[in-house]
Parts: structure tokens; C-alpha cells; sequence
């Protein structure tokens, strides 16, 4: 079973070993002439005054948070619309049951105001 | 295709060089669709578009290839080296990842795959998912103030979305019963006297409309390509990119293009069924179309605010793609008891 995916291993090192390959030639090939301000980040000409890696609003957080809830969720749905045919009215009840859960965590999460950018 | 998987060497040799004709031809239209682009956007905005290298322009991506290849390729002073060089290539090979079970059909019951899964979305799902390392990763390597931002925005908006994409699909998956892609494009219905493949867009209208939105904020593109917003971000996490590791994250995103346009006609438009057309010119015709549709989009409409696009994805098309499984569901259990 195991062996059907090793088409995907072979293409995840192909793909890999194409993008690699194509950046490592441009080191190659490529001249090389670096000055300390070419090698300054980008700052839109001006000398880079703060270091880049500060505080950032911790919506990012919040937002990865609730993805990982809500993705769970997703996945959760897959088996269970495959199997919907034998399962029949009682597992589609169990499964409005766990929707009507998720549904008072997604409300309450919502008027949080987690969803909001301000 | 079974008789190879019991000759181990011959197997894999044939394998290899699917995959590499996949690649190829993956590449070429790839190419081809940075061409037909940038065409079709000239003609939105009335002037001609790429017509100098070639006949109509055709060699205008050779061209642009050939010379980013032979620029200066450096790393900036403060970025981490491993991870700057790393990112761009995860991109490709994710993006390149999900054409290992895509099925093509080419002629009447001819269909190509090189990996025939039974849980092929949710792999397409998964690999799509990498590309979010990819951006995060360059964003945070390049050690800059707009690449960290950008990178963290995309982030956000990538996950945001997958939510959206991933339940939109749901309700094909109940009316079929399998995560196959060959399973669902192949879908039999009984309707009177006609029996035979439908496109499923019929059954889910709803279900495409949502899985289109969140597909165009999932590739990056216009009307959501809030990480490549230059007015606020420079470029987001591509900034400090450039030659051809910038090369490799716009490849990954054009191949991104092209398999989001792919599953949607695999999904909803009946695959490489239509009429009388021969199988695989329907199924190029249908991507074509798909394509179209991104670049009129990009051609057409304005840029979302960020708070727009938050609010779009998880106060509109999630729970509008939750009641849509419901009522999918009810429906369906009605119908079969």
C-alpha cells in the first residue's frame, strides 16, 4: 500500500532538485560584485534605523489559533461525507450535533471580536 | 498501468520518466501562461502586450528566462542563508506535488496518473497547505521589516482561506462518495433517459462559488493579492528576492494557477468530458478557461483591504460554506433515507 506513494517521494525530489538546481546555477553563472549597500536590506533607500524582527500584533496568532480549530473541522467533515451513504439520518444528526457545537465556538469567537482587523 | 507495479525495476523507470515528461510539460504551460497573461491583460487595458521576441510575443518567456539566469544571484548580509535558499524551492515542489494525482484524461478511457490515490484531494489540500512554509520561511529569512510583514500577512490569509476551500468541497464529496479525482469526474447519474457523466457544478453551484474565491485568495491573485500589495508592502515577502529564486516563487504560483484551475474542472466542469470534443482537448479547454478567468479577474477588479479580506473569509465564506453541507446533507439523506 505504502508503495503507491513513492510516486509523490520521486516527484517532491524531481521538483526539488529542478528549483535547486536552477538557483544554485545563477551563483554559478551569474557575476558577483556585492557592496555592503547592495547587501543592506531594503528599506526604501534609507539606512535601516529598528531591527525588522519586532513585535507583531498577535491577531496573527490568534487567527493561526482558530485555523487550527476550524481545519480540524474541515478534515473532521471528509470521512464522514464519504461514508454519509451508510451511515444514513442517524449519522447526519450526529454530525449536526457536532456542527451546532462548533457553531456556539465560532459565535462566541465572533463577538470576541476575534475576526476583526482594526 | 498494474502489470509495471509488479516489475519493480521497469516500474519505476517508467515512473521516473512520467514524472519528468510531467514536469516538462507542466513547465511549458507554465510558460505559456505568463505569455497568455500578460496578452490578455494588454488587451484589457488596450495596448498590444508582449510582441517582439518571436512570432506574437511567444518568446518573450525564453527571453526573460534566459536573462534572469545570468543575474547577479547574492544573499542579503542579514538573512539566514539556509532558509533564503531553501524557501523558494519548498514553493516549487509543493506547488508541483499536487500534479502527482491529478488525472488527465487523454483520449476515451485513456487517463494519465502517476499516482492513483483514494485520497486524492485531501493530498492537493495538504501539499497546498506547504506553500504557506514557503512564504512564512521567506519572509522570515530575508530579515526585513517588509518581508516579515508580508510574509505573516500571506500566512494569515493562506490559512484563512484553506477553510473556506477546504469545506467548499464537502458536498461533492458527499454526493460522490470518494476523495478520488478519477471517482469524481467519472460520477454516473440516472436522470430519465439520460445516463452518464454531468458536470457536478449542477448539484453544488454554491460549492463552486465559494471554492472559486477562495481559490483565486489561495493562489495569491488579484482581487486578493494583499502580499504583493506594493503600496503598503514594497513586496511583500519577495522584497529581498530576485534572479531566479524571484523566478522560483512566480513559477510556484503559475503552476498554483493552473492546478486550482485543473481541480476545477476535474471538480465541477465533468473533467475531460464534454460533448463530442475529444477528452483531452476538453480538459486544456476548460483550464484555458479557468486561466481566463484569473487574468479577467486581475484585469477587472480593485485590490481588497486586508480587513475585508479577513472578514470575506471567515464571517462570509465559512459559514456560508457550512450551510451549504447541511442543506447538501438534508437533501441527500431525503432523497436516499
Amino acid at each position: 500500500m505504502i508503495q503507491a506513494y513513492v510516486p509523490l517521494l520521486i516527484l517532491a525530489l524531481v521538483a526539488g532538485g529542478f528549483a535547486a538546481s536552477n538557483i544554485l546555477i545563477t551563483f554559478v553563472v551569474g557575476p558577483y560584485r556585492p557592496t555592503r549597500e547592495k547587501l543592506s536590506p531594503y528599506e526604501s533607500g534609507m539606512t535601516e534605523i529598528v531591527p525588522p524582527r519586532q513585535r507583531f500584533p498577535i491577531k496573527f496568532y490568534v487567527i493561526a489559533m482558530l485555523f487550527l480549530l476550524f481545519d480540524i473541522e474541515a478534515v473532521s467533515f471528509y470521512p464522514w461525507s464519504i461514508l454519509l451513504r451508510s451511515l444514513h439520518f442517524a449519522g447526519f444528526i450526529e454530525m449536526l450535533i457536532f456542527v451546532a457545537i462548533l457553531l456556539v465556538g465560532f459565535i462566541y469567537v465572533w463577538k470576541k471580536g476575534a475576526l476583526d482587523w482594526e | 498501468m498494474t502489470d509495471f507495479y509488479n516489475n519493480a525495476i521497469g516500474h519505476w523507470v517508467v515512473v521516473t520518466v512520467a514524472i519528468t515528461l510531467l514536469l516538462f510539460v507542466v513547465l511549458t504551460a507554465t510558460a505559456y501562461t505568463v505569455w497568455f497573461e500578460r496578452v490578455a491583460l494588454g488587451r484589457i487595458q488596450r495596448r498590444p502586450g508582449p510582441n517582439r521576441v518571436g512570432p506574437f510575443g511567444l518568446m518573450q518567456l525564453a527571453a526573460d528566462g534566459v536573462k534572469l539566469a545570468f543575474k547577479e544571484s547574492f544573499v542579503p548580509a542579514k538573512a539566514d542563508t539556509v532558509l533564503y535558499v531553501a524557501a523558494p524551492t519548498i514553493a516549487v515542489a509543493a506547488a508541483f506535488l499536487s500534479w502527482a494525482v491529478i488525472p488527465i484524461g487523454l483520449w476515451y478511457n485513456v487517463q494519465y496518473w502517476i499516482a492513483d490515490l483514494n485520497i486524492g484531494v485531501l493530498l492537493i489540500f495538504a501539499f497546498s497547505s506547504l506553500n504557506v512554509y514557503a512564504i512564512l520561511l521567506g519572509g522570515y529569512s530575508s530579515n526585513t521589516k517588509y518581508s516579515l510583514l508580508g510574509g505573516l500577512r500571506s500566512a494569515a490569509q493562506l490559512i484563512s482561506y484553506e477553510i473556506a476551500l477546504g469545506l467548499s468541497l464537502v458536498p461533492t464529496f458527499m454526493i460522490v462518495g470518494s476523495l478520488r479525482l478519477r471517482d469524481i469526474v467519472e460520477y454516473t447519474v440516472h436522470w430519465g433517459p439520460y445516463t452518464g457523466p454531468i458536470p457536478l457544478i449542477l448539484l453544488t453551484p454554491i460549492g463552486f462559488v465559494i471554492y472559486l474565491m477562495a481559490a483565486v485568495a489561495e493562489t495569491n491573485r488579484a482581487p486578493f493579492d494583499l502580499p504583493e500589495a506594493e503600496q503598503e508592502l514594497i513586496g511583500g515577502f519577495l522584497t529581498e528576492y530576485s534572479g531566479l529564486k524571484f523566478v522560483m516563487y512566480y513559477l510556484a504560483e503559475y503552476v498554483n494557477m493552473i492546478t486550482v484551475s485543473a481541480l476545477a474542472a476535474l471538480l465541477f466542469f465533468g473533467g475531460w468530458y464534454l460533448w463530442f470534443v475529444p477528452p483531452v482537448i476538453a480538459f486544456v479547454l476548460k483550464v484555458i478557461f479557468f486561466l481566463f478567468l484569473y487574468i479577467w479577474l486581475r484585469g477587472t477588479l480593485p485590490r481588497l483591504r486586508y480587513d475585508m479580506l479577513m472578514r470575506l473569509g471567515w464571517k462570509v465564506l465559512m459559514p456560508l460554506a457550512i450551510a451549504n453541507i447541511i442543506i447538501t446533507g438534508i437533501v441527500l439523506v431525503a432523497v436516499q433515507g
